[in-house]
């Protein structure tokens, strides 16, 4: 399979309706790190529009920038023909773009109808007209198709529902674009079904919808074309029949080869799984987050997590790592049965894990680098005994030195630090506990190319120096570099294992890409930890 | 100039001013006389006085330091109070050494107990500390009262009344204790982990659960330094007025205490603490308390005044404020002067 790289020029639209929404040459940088590179964006009436890419490749940030929440540092927003600057909510509202988020923002404790008609109330001698608001509610909500009591209370609703409310809010405004944020995935398949009954009804009746979505299935079953970004880039424009699965996943996660050719040993390196291997998992479940998953990692051996957000692969990490209970299956540490009921188990049992999500779960941002390096280590031992100042002096120069933290001050804030030094005081702070296992979630995400560099590089030293890694990351290339063994995930399931030294980025994908046989009414209601 | 980015800065200045206002209202405020080989003056007085908020503003800044509040310090007062005199009143050797320090002991014991039911709530039930202290702060005084059969107790001991009365050294034993309480708390926080770990759980609860840290042991371990220390508040405040007021004792104290601890400079937000700060905070409220008796400002319009201070106090401290007065001074002194960007002003 071949898999041109260069950006695909849009094909001219001939049956498609009027450019509804143009954006052009979209960048907006974060202190370090450019958020979106001159990203074009062209939403045309009448079409669904789906907007694809892995977690940081810039999908969020673009919405904002069209929903005014995020100034953009250069670029043009043109909307139905004019040229907008849009400076917050309120002049997207104004411009025609209404949006829907994943968490319905409405009055949950306000009738349908009040949450309909708040703030545009049909009112009679000053006070509101309550008949006539709940006439017209109900009618507009049944011009969607949608039949509710509007005098019946939101909270009572499911999230469908609300969110279908929250959609019809949207429309009443005069939208002619809406963006729907991942609106799906908290639904099951029938409420998933209405809500694209919904949708379809607004396509044809001219509105420009973009609908940013994990699921590859919804992008296929309703989406007219669909944009790929990638680490901020854009990847290009298609039509959604020119665009099979494969060929969308193999874009989403690029396969860039970067300066790191000379990791590719890496992945060669024979490992030896004689002996018993430093952690086993056998069945490992936790409900409505993995379904049974066997796993094994052996010293020296870099195991890769490989597969789309929301597959499983971060809920595998964290039943490893004892941040959650699994409820059934059994771990084993170099043979012996371990239970970890929380981290603190885990860590005795010198297994560490780093969190995908850095600001949330890793660093604590107002201690100093210093202090968040020993964090681990000082835990381990407990309050009472401190580390000594010169043994945690000699501590944090050699990290800071080793891995290359900048700024080299141990006493400067975390929270100052950019991301990718951010991440590399974490790493710091794993391995200053001695670590057997090292499970690290999308430790290179958002962070900038040296500092990516930097830390594979480091990884793939402490493998070859006999530590056994799993590795997760939604670049695929940089889990085929570094890993010798690939456990694929999809739906919360693992669905096989591969040999990196035998097989390539392609049958990984496909793998990934799979219809699913018979397509499982997903996603289930009891979702996982959504995590976006 | 860099002396003025020092967090504490602006709450010493505040506490040096009010002296300077004293001193210049009434010249004999700085004057301290021996007598006896006891100190006695108005800045003493401020400093026995001070004893109580000082342990409640102790533990309270710890309790802050985690994310939490603990709003029950002053119940705890009347309860270890009641305590202690219930014990004293009960033997018939009032006088005895003994029998006090098993009072204290008993009173101490019974605040420790009521500061681990904070804790077990917040720490392993994961109610709203808010909500979990507010529990006992209007259960407490019912329970003080219960313990003194509904009255006040009074009682003549003199140990008990040596407690507040008493000098060592020439200090009031009062202010000895305050200073037991800070070198003791200072050196658990800041000589061991403690204080490291307390910020970490403060600051990022997750990332410290994941990072391997006992979050709930220190959450709950902070309730219980509080409610210790809020007890031998009240052993203080009770030794007096040789009384076990259940209405009135620690009344209000949870307000100025968490006042001090963000005078001084720790954020109700959790994570970094100043005990420094706690202290200078303490003794800023004392000693302001002390200039409006003194300026004979009429006990009805006290609060207001003393809102008043607090108001412009913290004002001061505010990043913004500072940052718009930066402004305004450089506005004056137009060119020629040293220009400060205004971002790193700020």
């Amino acid at each position: 399979m071949t898999l041109p790289m260069d950006t695909d020029v849009p094909s001219s639209p001939t049956d498609r309706g009027a450019v509804a929404v143009a954006m052009r040459d979209i960048t907006v940088r974060f202190p370090g790190v450019l958020a979106l590179d001159g990203v074009d964006l062209t939403l045309h009436a009448g079409e669904v529009h789906a907007l694809m890419g892995e977690n940081g490749a810039g999908k969020s940030t673009l919405i904002k920038a069209l929903t005014g929440e995020q100034r953009i540092d250069a670029g043009t927003i043109t909307v139905d023909g004019r040229v907008r600057e849009l400076r917050g909510t309120s002049d997207a509202q104004e411009a025609g773009i209404a949006t829907v988020y994943q968490e319905v923002n409405l009055c949950a404790n306000l009738s349908v109808g009040e949450n309909l008609m708040l703030g545009g109330e049909p009112r009679r001698r000053g006070a509101i007209d309550w008949r006539e608001l709940h006439r017209r509610a109900g009618e507009h909500l049944r011009g969607l198709g949608v039949e509710i009591d509007t005098r019946s209370r939101l909270s009572g609703h499911s999230i469908a529902v609300q969110q279908l409310v929250a959609i019809s809010r949207a429309i009443m405004q005069e939208a002619s674009v809406l963006v729907l944020d991942e609106p799906t995935s908290s639904l099951d398949r029938s409420e998933v079904e209405r809500l694209f009954a919904v949708v379809r009804e607004l396509r044809d009746r001219g509105v420009a919808v973009l609908f940013v979505t994990h699921f590859l299935d919804q992008v296929y079953e309703i989406s007219d074309r669909i944009t790929v970004l990638r680490n901020g880039a854009l990847v290009g424009d298609y039509p959604v029949d020119e665009l099979p699965r494969p060929e969308l996943v193999a874009r989403m996660i690029g396969r860039d080869l970067d300066e790191l050719e000379a990791l590719s040993d890496s992945s060669a390196r024979v490992i030896d799984r004689s002996g018993a291997p430093v952690i086993r998992a056998r069945g490992l479940a936790r409900r409505g987050a993995l379904e049974a998953v066997d796993v094994d990692v052996f010293d020296g051996e870099i195991v890769g997590l490989a597969g789309l957000l929301g597959s499983g692969r971060t809920e595998l990490a964290r039943l490893l790592a004892g941040a959650d209970h699994p409820d059934r299956g059994h771990l084993e540490k170099r043979g012996t049965p371990v239970r970890l009921g929380t981290p603190r188990h885990a860590i005795a049992q010198r297994i560490v894990f780093s969190s995908e999500d850095r600001r949330a779960e890793g660093v604590v941002p107002d201690l100093s680098v210093a202090e968040n390096i020993v964090l681990g280590v000082q835990a381990r031992r407990g309050w009472m005994r401190p580390i000594a100042a010169a043994e945690r002096d000699e501590l944090v120069a050699r990290s800071i030195a080793e891995l290359g933290i900048r700024p080299a001050d141990p006493n400067a804030l975390v929270r100052n630090l950019s991301g990718g030094n951010q991440q590399k005081v974490l790493l710091a702070r794993w391995l200053a506990t001695a670590p057997e296992l090292l499970i690290l979630d999308e430790p290179t995400r958002g962070i900038d190319v040296g500092a990516k560099a930097d830390i594979q590089r480091k990884v793939a030293e402490l493998a070859r120096a006999g530590l056994a890694v799993v590795f997760i990351s939604s670049e695929l290339d940089e889990v085929l570099r570094l890993a010798q063994r690939i456990a694929v995930m999809r739906d919360h399931r693992k669905i096989g294992e591969l040999d990196a030294r035998e097989v390539g980025l392609d049958a990984v994908v496909e793998m990934i890409a799979q219809e699913d046989p018979a397509p499982s009414p997903e996603p289930a209601t009891s979702a996982p930890r959504s995590r976006t | 100039m860099k002396l003025l980015r020092h967090r504490l800065v602006w709450a010493v200045a505040a506490l040096v001013t009010l002296i300077v206002v004293n001193t210049i209202s009434r010249p004999t405020f700085l004057s301290i006389t021996l007598q006896d080989g006891e100190l006695y003056g108005s800045l003493i007085d401020i400093l026995r006085n001070s004893a109580p908020l000082m342990l409640v503003a102790l533990g309270m800044t710890v309790v802050i330091a985690t994310r939490g509040i603990d709003l029950s310090v002053g119940a705890i007062m009347a309860v270890s109070g009641a305590v202690a005199l219930t014990v004293i009143e009960a033997s018939p050797t009032p006088d005895n050494l003994g029998v006090v320090l098993v009072a204290i002991a008993v009173a101490a014991l019974v605040s420790l107990v009521l500061g681990a039911w904070n804790g077990l709530l917040v720490a392993v039930l994961g109610i709203q500390p808010i909500i979990a202290t507010l529990v006992l702060m209007l259960a407490g005084r019912g329970i003080a009262l219960l313990i003194t059969g509904g009255f006040i107790t009074t009682i003549n001991s003199e140990p008990y009344q040596f407690i507040s009365q008493g000098y060592v050294l020439g200090l009031p034993f009062a202010f000895l204790v305050s200073i037991a309480a800070i070198v003791v708390v200072a050196l658990i926080e800041r000589r061991t982990a403690l204080g490291m770990l307390t910020e970490a759980v403060g600051i990022n609860p997750e990332a410290s659960r994941l990072a391997g840290v006992r979050s709930r042991g220190i959450v709950w371990g902070a309730y219980i330094a509080s409610g210790l220390l809020a007890g031998i508040a009240g052993i203080l405040y009770s030794s007096n007025i040789m009384a076990a007021d259940a209405n009135a004792a620690g009344l209000y104290i949870e307000l100025d205490a968490i006042l001090a601890v963000v005078l001084g400079g720790t954020s109700l937000a959790g994570g970094k603490f100043s005990l420094a700060g706690t202290v200078v905070g303490v003794f800023t409220i004392q000693t302001l308390k002390s200039t409006i008796t003194f300026l004979g400002v009429p006990p009805a319009v006290s609060p207001v005044f003393l809102a008043a201070v607090v108001v412009i106090v913290v004002l001061v401290q505010s990043p913004r404020t500072r940052s718009a007065l930066a402004r305004l001074t450089r506005r004056r002194t137009p060119a020629g002067g040293a220009r400060i960007d205004p971002e790193a002003a700020s």
